[in-house]
């Protein structure tokens, strides 16, 4: 009970650390979002009227003690760029981001796992160094290329796939894939190569104890071998890995739903931060921070609960 | 074995998946266009998916000032005056105006039974409500600058509008599109952000952030059998690859095409060349030496050579310029000018020379990371300007820190940027009037440009008005003011069954003569 509640105020902390820096980066960086927003065509008189609209006439510490309290209370203030409450606008755009990344995590999982298993027990073998072989180049390559790759070779031959927009799940199914699919692959494929190589050597590593050569030796089946005990045994290196690949995969959404015109969180940042939009970058850092955080926190649980070694340190 | 059944298992399972998935094709037609209702008239569908690469600032045509919002709001509404494609102006909401001999009063007769989207009619109520929030009448913030000049404004009848002006202005009637005063009708006060009503041939329907804007047809619009189209969607897509990627996947029906792929899809689909109207521009800073010399500025532009950067940055679509204006202007255009400095290393040289720069100098160039453009540009003037001894360097920023620095701070030494065209030749010169402290960013300063603007104003005869605009042209270049490199042009690809595209001197995606044809 303990470890798990030092883990919350190790959470709490984090989140509020982040919310402190990512109010005062944004007091610091140059750009006027004002006048990023209108451009070269406005006159004074649009101009001062838009920065008296948003309030931000205001004194700097008037502005930040706002923005704590819309913090505390869920409200994370109105969009500049937009003109509309950031909450909403983060609302319309989860559901993409988490579709997004859950698909791409069931990718990975189901393709990184049983090859992982498969190369483990064939090391050494052709299939084993080939397939570390092909996932070394999945690893270097660059998601914004490879999205590109997959436009051109799958979504412009296959018409199945859109390679722009998101058709919601509730709207259609098949919809909702053929907009997913393709993102979702662009950023599993390099997660796919790191979570093989882990599942791979963490195997391997099981395999060489002893006691799976009594179990072994007591004529216990080689699928029961694999998945009731050297799996199990393998799942905290394996969970570390994967704590981190979910990381990536939230971040991977930035550049992906940029390259496939997806309306999403990470879309959404990237207008946000060229447009000096903070309240709207600082509501999405707080939501990726969130995400990132909890993702962390579950991971250390379930370490706990897999090895209860660990509750003791 | 039984792991190797599994591996083949799904193996088999993703198979399954990708060939289901491409199996459906129809669906993806249906999906992009949504049009396979079969509700239209023609067999052709009339609903459009108009590629723009960023979000309108607002939607509320009074408070927009972005030229990517006049793109797509144009449609939604109209002034009393409407822009031609060749830059002239002719009556929208005015059925007919007339202007008094001193230039101070302007009286139009207003076209009757012009609904707005809503079904209201337009009320002179209505008219006098626009202009009252342009000016801030009416107890909200001014709007606009646009509407200083004016000393009052009257409905005396039910189809009569007159505005007063304090001194003549011959560029006034540019004030009266849509652009610049928008007629919204009074019933929406408050809400012209969100649910935007006005006269033009399409109403708003939805507004997804990021995503895109949907218009639908105006059945009662005044103008005889317009639009075509039942529904036009304005999809926001900001990289210019994947647009063209889209406009292959059939997801969009209308995109500018980036000039080195237009070999890619000119035999696929149709396309349209549209002189932007913008003048591409190398500019410094005039106060700071020693660009406060004329003759280094003439030099650099001596050095500098058009041709190179119209082939390499814009492969070869664009037209080579020589002052502040593009021939998209017709008559407002001086001619001859792009040869007044004709490449000539030896000659920059010598003005150095004369300058007190003989080795040359040091110096920066910033430009906007927002468009390829300028950093391709940039590394042109480094090439050009090395062979005359002058070492620039290239200092990439945003474009929020360009604005901040460059464009509102005059904190730079070189830099370049396209300066958006407009319908007035007067607001396109306008910039470089020493007291025009919001847009002269080149901090010029020239008693006889002053001069020349001012009196341009004042005068009513267009052919004299043009002979004013052709010497303050001239006093750009000879001043080598900027080094004038070129308006660019888009090219726009579109599906081969989209007509009726209209081009003009300035931003507009007008979409009312658009159709899908057989």
């Amino acid at each position: 009970m303990m470890y798990i509640l030092r883990r919350i105020i190790l959470l709490i902390t984090t989140i509020l650390l982040v919310s402190i820096i990512t109010f005062g980066v944004f007091q610091i960086l140059p750009g006027d979002p004002v006048r990023t927003m209108l451009g070269t065509e406005a006159d004074s008189t649009q101009i001062e009227n838009l920065r008296f609209e948003l309030g931000l006439d205001r004194p700097l510490y008037e502005q930040y003690v706002d923005w704590m309290k819309g913090l505390l209370t869920g409200q994370l203030g109105d969009s500049i760029r937009f003109s509309m409450p950031v909450k909403e606008l983060l609302f319309d755009r989860l559901p993409v981001t988490m579709s997004l990344a859950g698909l791409t995590l069931i990718i990975v999982l189901i393709i990184s796992l049983p090859l992982g298993m498969f190369a483990a027990r064939r090391q050494n073998k052709l299939s084993d160094v080939s397939l570390s072989t092909v996932t070394q180049i999945g690893m270097a390559v660059p998601s914004f290329w490879l999205g590109m790759m997959l436009i051109l070779y799958i979504g412009l031959q296959f018409s199945f796939f859109k390679i722009s927009g998101y058709i919601p799940w509730t709207q259609s199914v098949t919809g909702a894939l053929s907009t997913l699919i393709l993102p979702a692959l662009t950023i599993a494929i390099p997660q796919i190569a790191v979570n093989f190589r882990y599942v791979r050597t963490a195997i391997l590593e099981q395999v060489q104890l002893d006691y799976v050569r009594t179990i072994r030796s007591k004529g216990m089946s080689e699928q029961n071998v694999m998945y009731k005990h050297v799996l199990k045994n393998s799942m905290i290196p394996i969970l570390t890995v994967f704590g981190l690949i979910m990381a990536e995969v939230v971040a991977g959404t930035i550049i992906v739903e940029q390259v496939f015109s997806l309306p999403g969180i990470g879309q959404l940042l990237i207008t946000a931060i060229s447009n000096r939009d903070f309240p709207l970058v600082q509501g999405i850092v707080m939501y990726i921070t969130v995400a990132v955080v909890m993702i962390n926190f579950i991971v250390d649980v379930l370490y706990s609960v897999l090895d209860p070694r660990i509750r003791l340190r | 074995m039984k792991l190797k059944n599994r591996g083949f298992m799904l193996i088999t399972f993703i198979m399954a998946l990708v060939m289901s998935a491409c199996s459906s094709d129809g669906e993806k037609n249906a999906a992009s266009t949504g049009t396979s209702d079969g509700q239209t008239t023609t067999d052709v569908p009339q609903e459009i998916v108009v590629r723009v690469n960023d979000d309108p600032d607002f939607l509320d045509p009074h408070k927009a000032t972005a030229s990517i919002s006049y793109q797509m709001i144009l449609n939604i509404f109209e002034g009393l005056m409407a822009p031609e494609t060749d830059g002239s102006l002719k009556e929208g909401l005015a059925e007919s105006y007339e202007i008094s001999e001193d230039g101070l009063t302007y009286t139009f007769k207003i076209r009757q039974g012009v609904k707005f989207h809503n079904g209201d009619d337009v009320t002179m109520e209505d008219i006098q409500y626009s202009f009252d929030r342009l000016m801030g009448k009416n107890g909200g913030e001014k709007m606009s600058n646009n509407f200083d000049n004016v000393a009052s404004t009257e409905a005396p009848d039910a189809n009569t509008f007159v505005i007063k002006l304090k001194e003549p202005n011959s560029n006034f009637l540019y004030s009266l599109t849509a652009r610049q005063s928008a007629i919204i009708p009074k019933s929406n006060d408050g809400k012209h952000n969100e649910n935007p009503i006005g006269t033009g041939p399409f109403a708003f329907v939805k507004y997804a952030p990021g995503t895109n804007l949907e218009l639908k047809k105006n059945e009662h619009y005044w103008q005889e059998g317009l639009p075509y189209l039942n529904k036009v969607t304005f999809a926001f897509q900001s990289d210019d690859q994947a647009a063209i990627m889209s406009l292959m996947a059939n997801e969009v029906d209308l995109t500018s095409v980036p000039w080195h792929r237009v070999s890619e899809v000119e035999a696929s689909y149709n396309l349209s060349h549209q002189n932007n109207n913008s003048s591409l521009i190398v500019t410094f800073n005039e106060t700071k030496a020693p660009f406060d010399n004329v003759k280094v500025r003439q030099a650099i532009n001596y050095a500098i050579s058009k041709a190179d950067i119209i082939d390499s940055v814009f492969a070869g679509y664009a037209v080579p310029l020589g002052s502040n204006m593009s021939p998209a202007m017709g008559d407002f255009q001086k001619k001859g000018l792009e040869s007044m400095y004709e490449r000539d290393v030896e000659k920059a040289k010598a003005l150095l020379a004369e300058a007190g720069y003989p080795d040359g100098f040091k110096t920066k160039i910033t430009v906007s990371s927002h468009n390829d453009i300028y950093s391709n540009i940039a590394q042109i003037v480094v090439a050009n300007l090395q062979e005359i001894g002058i070492d620039v360097e290239i200092e990439v920023v945003e474009w929020g820190i360009w604005l901040d620095r460059v464009y509102f701070g005059r904190d730079y030494e070189m830099t370049t940027i396209d300066l958006t065209g407009r319908a007035s030749a007067y607001e396109i010169l306008n910039d470089y009037i020493s007291t025009n402290d919001s847009e002269n960013f080149f901090l010029f300063k020239n008693e006889e440009y002053d001069k020349i603007m001012a009196d341009v104003l004042k005068e009513t005869d267009q052919a004299k008005q043009i002979d004013y605009y052709h010497r303050a042209q001239e006093i750009l270049a000879e001043q080598a003011t900027a080094v004038y490199i070129a308006d660019y042009q888009i090219v726009w690809g579109s599906d081969k069954q989209v007509t009726g595209l209209k081009s003009y001197p300035f931003w507009f995606h007008d979409m009312s003569e658009v159709k899908f044809s057989n």
